[in-house]
């Protein structure tokens, strides 16, 4: 029985439903960081290497916010979770190859680190091998781990079912925290727009200065990547010359693509942190890609640590506005 | 056909010989200047690397001298360098330019690709097979020639008397590379270059300090993105050493996929083999460097570069455990040379001091 500290950043929007039912199942406790927030910031600032992404420091100042609380802290290294992309090397970002190396070289005092490698390209088994490999770590049987995984992959695959019907992550993962059933009513909307970028920069909503939120209020109905099942999205690979490399880049360019096929969605954001390696390629990618598809309207967004509510704001009205006006026009 | 390819370094003496031989028209590509940054940076995507936007230059720029096909590298991730080509392809159609973008990927990676794209390129040429090879394995054995009048020239440069000796001895010897023909030829360049550079005036008395040049490979490379550092440090008197070479690279990254050992050395730091790029040679290496003796180490990356980065925030402890300084400079756009100049002279300022007092504390000893 131990604390584990799950740092509520980077995949946390994607897994944490499988981390959670898998530790708490071993019989551990489960210690989430604070949501970010202008100390998180801070602090990941302070330790992180200076030229990293904005995502890289809110991650430091994650596991700065666990240091003292917990046991250990979950700090996986996320190198792939399928056989995908021209050569089959799909990836996630290098940064999220070196993170646990980064978190040990920054951060003193920093409580046992439970890392392992994840990667799911070598087969269908890999995953119960690798959550073997996490559950031996901690002190558990292999009975144990047995009996907790399939367990945390149903806690999965409900979490999957809230996304496909149309609920965003962050609500979802707060419907399964609270234990609530009751989909949330639909707000009015007279626009529809997709909203594509990793989920620690979409769903976090200190990041994007409540990006989302600020669309909800404005009239409008968010649609993103994650909402679609893995089939629809990688059907879009066929219609690029090469697919990327990387795992949320992939999905993010192919949900962009999906999107502006839909004749109903009126426009496309893409949020993306200052200076993204991956992200240089995609944001030039989808705003080609837009322009060739029927000129489908498009907005891109830049988040740094200097991100404030009224740019965001300003820029998504003026979004909207164009959008709005752009209707009216063709159906007059 | 009007084939170009992207300038790094002095290989584009190699490729030349190469497209030529092969039975094409060759539009060299001019060395990167203001120009060709300016261009590139109008229509690249505002993050991308250095290296994509002065590709993107060059390209533009052999495209007004009529270049009609680019050959370049690909690659299978994680760096972005291996999807450059793409990129470029977009952006190309997107200004309307009618320039198409070949790339090899890795031949472990698509060999059937790879065959594909060689044969092309034959069948346009109008070359047999038996041509091809030959013309291959002298195109091969100038890119080693360049680098070995290259690698020798930095060695030299730090004991030169007269300032600029150096590079112009190398300047020559390139010249008559770039001239010689068959792999006798070749090999009577080569050695013609290197008694050039012996023959430049030197005093063997001083002990210049060395240091090795790790980072990105394209901004290692291509002393027009870095500032022609390498010449810069041999002329404040400092001997230098490159991790990377062209000869090197592409003899252990494209055809035996070898460089384990470096991982090995890495591994205490940087527990994963493939992070992309040169992010984890860059770790090996500073530890090689200071197992050498080398005084420090300088780490070149472009602005954003994703692997380096990991690179970067690992390095400090190496730095500490291994006892050798390291510098880090990212380039982008906007780097100035005086900036490069500065941020090196007071690094060597730092070196020569910590020399001196090591030296002190040890005679102190005796």
């Amino acid at each position: 029985m131990s604390k584990i500290g799950i740092p509520r950043t980077l995949a946390y929007f994607v897994y944490y439903p499988f981390w959670k039912a898998f530790f708490e199942e071993l019989g551990h406790e489960v210690v989430l960081s604070s949501p970010t927030c202008r100390a998180i910031l801070d602090d990941g600032v302070k330790e992180a290497v200076n030229d990293a992404c904005i995502p890289i420091k809110i991650y430091h100042g994650h596991v700065l916010d666990l240091v003292g609380k917990v046991d250990w802290i979950f700090c996986p290294r996320l190198v792939s979770v399928r056989k995908h992309g021209d050569f089959n090397t799909e990836t996630f970002c290098p940064k999220f190859l070196g993170l646990p190396d980064m978190i040990r070289q920054a951060i003193d005092k920093l409580p046992k680190l439970l890392d392992v490698r994840v990667d799911l390209k070598k087969g269908k088994d890999e995953l119960f091998q690798v959550f073997s490999q996490v559950g031996k770590q901690l002190g558990n049987g292999v009975d144990e781990i047995k009996r907790a995984f399939p367990i945390a992959v149903k806690a999965q695959k409900n979490y999957c079912k809230l996304l496909s019907r149309e609920i965003l992550p962050h609500v979802a993962l707060e419907m399964l925290e609270q234990n609530c059933k009751q989909i949330p009513q639909e707000t009015e909307h007279d626009l529809k727009i997709a909203v594509v970028g990793y989920p620690y920069a979409l769903y976090d909503a200190y990041i994007n200065a409540g990006l989302l939120k600020i669309l909800e209020k404005e009239g409008v109905k968010v649609f993103t990547q994650d909402m679609l099942s893995d089939k629809t999205l990688d059907r879009q690979a066929r219609s690029l010359p090469k697919s990327m490399f990387w795992y949320f880049s992939n999905r993010a360019v192919y949900g962009g693509l999906h999107f502006m096929k839909q004749k109903d969605i009126d426009g496309i954001i893409h949020v993306t942190a200052f200076a993204c390696g991956p992200d240089s390629m995609v944001d030039r990618m989808l705003e080609i890609e837009c322009r060739r598809h029927n000129s489908t309207p498009y907005l891109s967004i830049t988040v740094d640590e200097h991100t404030g509510e009224a740019g965001v704001r300003t820029r998504i009205e003026a979004f909207l506005d164009m959008l709005r006006y752009r209707r009216d026009r063709d159906e007059n | 056909m009007k084939i170009s390819f992207p300038h790094m370094g002095h290989s584009h003496i190699a490729f030349k010989w190469l497209v030529e031989n092969l039975g094409h028209e060759c539009i060299v590509p001019p060395e990167p200047s203001k120009k060709t940054l300016d261009l590139g940076v109008r229509y690249s995507p505002e993050f991308a690397c250095i290296p994509f936007k002065m590709l993107m230059g060059t390209y533009l720029e052999v495209a007004e001298q009529g270049a009609e096909v680019i050959l370049t590298s690909g690659g299978c991730g994680p760096c972005r360098a291996g999807y450059y080509w793409v990129m470029h392809q977009y952006l190309l159609e997107e200004m309307g330019q009618d320039l198409k973008v070949i790339a090899f990927e890795p031949p472990l990676c698509d060999i059937k690709d790879f065959w594909k794209k060689l044969r092309w390129i034959r069948k346009t040429g109008g070359v047999s097979w038996k041509h091809f090879a030959q013309v291959m394995k002298i195109t091969w054995e100038k890119i080693k020639a360049i680098d070995d009048v290259e690698i020798y020239s930095h060695e030299i440069r730090p004991y030169e008397i007269k300032k600029g000796d150096t590079t112009r001895a190398l300047t020559r010897a390139l010249d008559d590379l770039d001239k010689a023909e068959k792999i006798d030829q070749i090999m009577e360049a080569r050695n013609a270059g290197i008694r050039r550079l012996d023959e430049v005036l030197c005093d063997k008395l001083r002990n210049p300090l060395k240091i090795g040049i790790i980072g990105e490979i394209y901004v290692v490379l291509e002393p027009a993105a870095n500032h022609y550092l390498q010449i810069m440090l041999g002329e404040m008197g400092v001997q230098t050493h490159r991790s990377i070479y062209l000869s090197g690279y592409t003899r252990e990254s494209a055809i035996t996929n070898g460089g384990d050992a470096i991982y090995q050395i890495a591994r205490p730091y940087l527990d994963e083999v493939c992070i992309g790029g040169h992010g984890v040679n860059s770790i090996g290496e500073t530890i090689l460097y200071s197992q050498h003796g080398f005084d420090g180490v300088v780490q070149l990356a472009p602005f954003s570069c994703i692997p380096e980065i990991v690179a970067k925030s690992i390095i400090p402890s190496v730095s500490r455990d291994f006892n050798i300084p390291v510098l880090t400079l990212f380039i982008d756009e906007q780097t100035g040379k005086a900036g490069v100049q500065t941020r090196l002279e007071a690094f060597v300022d730092l070196l020569e001091m910590r020399r001196q007092s090591n030296e002190k504390a040890t005679r102190l000893v005796v």
